[in-house]
């Protein structure tokens, strides 16, 4: 058992923070803006930062020397990403899509031309993918999709919609499961594609989110020829290799540090600002609230340490990585809303009104909150739990 | 970084839960429930000679020189199947405050008797008018010549009616709600002026309101100095609620594991109960509560094995997770079960008790949470 870090896990902490502090471009921080919020000038920042990230070979840190990567071990990512969230960097939902999800997978399942074209410059945030995982019939449950790929020839025809696909506009590649056999049980006609998004015959159209961004998409593939080449690994084996990446997700185990910012700005805020008489910080509910914040915040990053060291001694987290995602998400909700209650009125004001506590970053993170549906409802999750983690029959 | 048990770790917490499964069955628990002494003396020195009551106490006085993490791991399988007896007040309100405040020949005198485990102790703070702040001690205690006269009431000791020492803490100067003037007196538990009675408590230990009625203390029977005990009774209850930690962790644990293995058996509909989502999502949950509890435990455990300045945090932090999230496991355990667990027959009902106790004790999640609110800078 064993909490700490070693001298040179610090010493890399150290530099990663000394890097984002240094180079995160004060543009990014006036904008204020979190995840599934972008407009072009931010995903121009945050392009120029995934590339940076990219060049310090950041993006790859784990990944075997083979396919360009540096072989840290599991807690160098957990410290990149304690030191990221910490920070506030450009956000990163593009690269966690691409580095976090699909990449493992193409490492595992991937061909050797799917490699060597994809790998050395995702690693470089030079290639982004997209998720087309979601269609209108299919959310939880993602084996029911309906989108065809029809092999004719040396290709697969490609028929069908996909929907909440976030930066589908702006994405490179779509990472795709679609159906490729009709009449085999749900689950095993199904197969996984790199589908390049500038192939004729696919048609995007843009979704406004809650936050007032452009950030998901529809998606629609009309008699999308896709090259055999691009199928990943085998053929109606798809669902299996994409739960696989599933539990690659990385979970945002950094998101604590997230919550430790958030927090040190919530607690000064408190003991300067006087409300019906008192500081906020002397009002016993308040402190009350705030410590318990504190207290779910350590459990969390007590529960994303826990996936970390499964990690760390080579396992692969399953119900680990989705306790730590249905925790993130559920305390971030609670988290908003407490703040929210804690500012009374003024937890009205969003960004950029003139008397807004925080430039409305807690209205913002409010907004978020629904997001947790996102890479499985914390129904799914919980099942996942049940089933994979405790052994519960499936229902 | 690495949350798994360490080797040695490991093979202490199989052992001393092997040993528990052999020596602490649920008909001993009954027997006990009803038995005056409350523990079976064969049990304790069997625990002795396995040097469990000297954990953490230096080889020097003959123990095992362990750490916070070994006494957490011991409590935590006592714990799982909630051991009776005198483990917790001897050691850890009792050893824990010798080792920290006494002087040499207090250790000398005491530590080695703990070790064999031929010394039973208890503590004694808590009196009418006090939740968990011991700056509102108002029992006093009176110089006269060579000794001092303690006169007052104390309540909620653990094992007062078997113990050889009782820690008493007492008024030697200043008004209740003063830190100054506190006093850790050893008081003879056999003396006279010291009277006994059993409290009925939640989770059928033996807590016991202790009259003190002019008690004779001699001057040299003082730990630490003498209206300096504050900050000895701080550690201690940091400690003492950390090691209650442990121990509701083990007993929530046992409930949800015996919760697990029934949802795989009891069919309701033509199904195991464990298939359907409604007992799923609750036992999710549970396991967040669970691990959640473990771990925060195990950090301020080991935070306080390196004696850093977080573990102050970490204890309290983990106290005030560790009540509410047992408490949630076992009443789920309760309602997974059906009415099963509603009878006497089933252990639950002592994992239900157990756990609220030891959120009762040493510090409410209030308490703790307030704490951590002033770590915070609030």
């Amino acid at each position: 058992m064993n909490f700490s870090f070693t001298t040179e896990q610090e010493a890399f902490r150290t530099e990663v923070r000394e890097f984002m502090e240094k180079e995160v471009p004060s543009r990014w921080r006036e904008l204020g803006y979190g995840i599934w919020e972008e407009d072009d000038e931010s995903w121009e920042l945050t392009s120029q930062w995934v590339k940076k990230l990219g060049q310090k070979g950041w993006l790859s840190l784990t990944w075997p020397k083979e396919f360009g990567g540096q072989e840290r071990s599991h807690i160098y990512q957990l410290i990149l990403d304690e030191e990221t969230a910490r920070v506030g960097t450009p956000s990163g939902i593009e690269s966690m899509i691409t580095i976090g999800w699909v990449c493992p997978t193409i490492m595992v399942f991937g061909s050797p031309e799917q490699k060597e074209t994809i790998l050395p410059k995702a690693s470089k945030g030079e290639l982004i993918f997209c998720l087309g995982y979601s269609e209108p019939g299919a959310g939880s449950d993602l084996a029911s999709v309906t989108t065809t790929a029809v092999e004719e020839g040396d290709e697969f025809i490609l028929n069908g919609q996909k929907v909440w696909t976030t930066i589908a506009h702006r994405a490179d590649y779509c990472w795709l499961v679609a159906r490729t056999d009709l009449d085999a049980p749900k689950h095993k006609g199904l197969s996984m594609f790199i589908v390049d998004m500038k192939t004729p015959g696919i048609k995007i159209n843009p979704l406004t989110n809650i936050l007032g961004f452009h950030s998901f998409n529809e998606v629609f593939f009309d008699n999308v020829r896709i090259p055999r080449k691009n199928l990943v690994g085998q053929k109606n084996l798809g669902w299996y290799q994409l739960a696989m990446a599933l539990d690659h997700e990385r979970s945002g185990v950094g998101s604590p540090a997230a919550m430790d910012r958030m927090l040190h700005e919530l607690i000064r805020y408190c003991k300067t600002t006087r409300r019906d008489g008192k500081f906020l910080a002397d009002d016993p509910s308040v402190r009350k609230r705030i410590a318990r914040l504190a207290v779910e915040k350590d459990v969390l990053r007590m529960i994303c340490y826990r996936v970390t060291s499964v990690q760390e001694k080579g396992g692969v987290p399953n119900y680990e990585a989705s306790t730590a995602k249905v925790f993130t998400t559920e305390l971030m909700d609670r988290f908003a809303n407490t703040v929210l209650d804690i500012l009374g009125p003024y937890g009205q004001l969003d960004r950029n009104s003139r008397l807004a506590p925080f430039n409305g970053l807690f209205v913002r993170q409010f907004l978020h909150s629904p997001s947790s549906v996102g890479g499985g409802t914390s129904e799914i999750q919980r099942n996942i739990i049940a089933m994979r983690g405790l052994g519960l029959p499936r229902g | 970084m690495d949350l798994d048990l360490t080797r040695d770790q490991k093979i202490l917490f199989n052992s001393a839960k092997e040993f528990l499964k052999k020596e602490c069955s649920t008909s001993l628990l009954r027997e006990m429930k009803d038995d005056a002494n409350g523990y079976p003396p064969k049990m304790w020195k069997k625990m002795a000679e396995l040097g469990w009551p000297g954990v953490m106490i230096p080889e020097e006085f003959g123990g095992m020189a362990g750490n916070f993490i070994d006494l957490v791991l011991l409590l935590e399988a006592m714990g799982e199947v909630n051991c009776p007896g005198p483990f917790f007040s001897t050691v850890v309100l009792g050893a824990l405050p010798v080792m920290n405040a006494g002087t040499p020949e207090q250790k000398k005198e005491i530590l080695p008797k703990i070790a064999d485990g031929a010394m039973i102790m208890a503590y004694a703070m808590n009196e009418a008018g006090i939740h968990y702040d011991a700056s509102f001690v108002a029992m006093p205690a009176k110089a006269d010549g060579d000794a001092y006269i303690l006169n007052g009431t104390k309540l909620f000791v653990e094992n007062a009616h078997i113990a050889d020492l009782i820690l008493c803490v007492a008024r030697t100067e200043g008004v209740p709600g003063s830190k100054d003037g506190l006093t850790l007196f050893m008081v003879d538990g056999k003396s006279k002026g010291v009277r006994t009675s059993m409290l009925t408590t939640l989770a059928f230990d033996k807590q016991c309101e202790v009259v003190f009625d002019d008690a004779r203390v001699d001057k040299d029977r003082i730990l630490g100095r003498p209206g300096k005990a504050f900050e000895i009774i701080e550690t201690l209850t940091e400690q003492a609620a950390l090691a209650k930690c442990a121990e509701m962790v083990g007993s929530a644990q046992r409930a949800f594991d015996q919760t697990v293995a029934y949802a795989k058996e009891r069919k309701q509909f033509d199904k195991p109960i464990g298939s359907f989502q409604a007992i799923q999502h609750h036992m999710a949950n549970m396991i967040m509560d669970m691990d959640g509890a473990r771990f925060m435990t195990y950090r301020a455990a080991w935070e306080m094995t390196r004696d850093l300045p977080s573990a102050s945090m970490s204890a309290s932090m983990a106290k005030a997770w560790t009540g509410n999230a047992t408490h949630k496991i076992a009443l789920l355990a309760h309602q997974i079960h059906g009415a099963i667990a509603f009878c006497e027959e089933l252990d639950l009902h002592l994992h239900y008790r157990r756990t609220k106790a030891g959120s009762l004790s040493f510090g409410d999640e209030d308490y703790h949470l307030e704490k951590v609110a002033r770590h915070l800078g609030l």
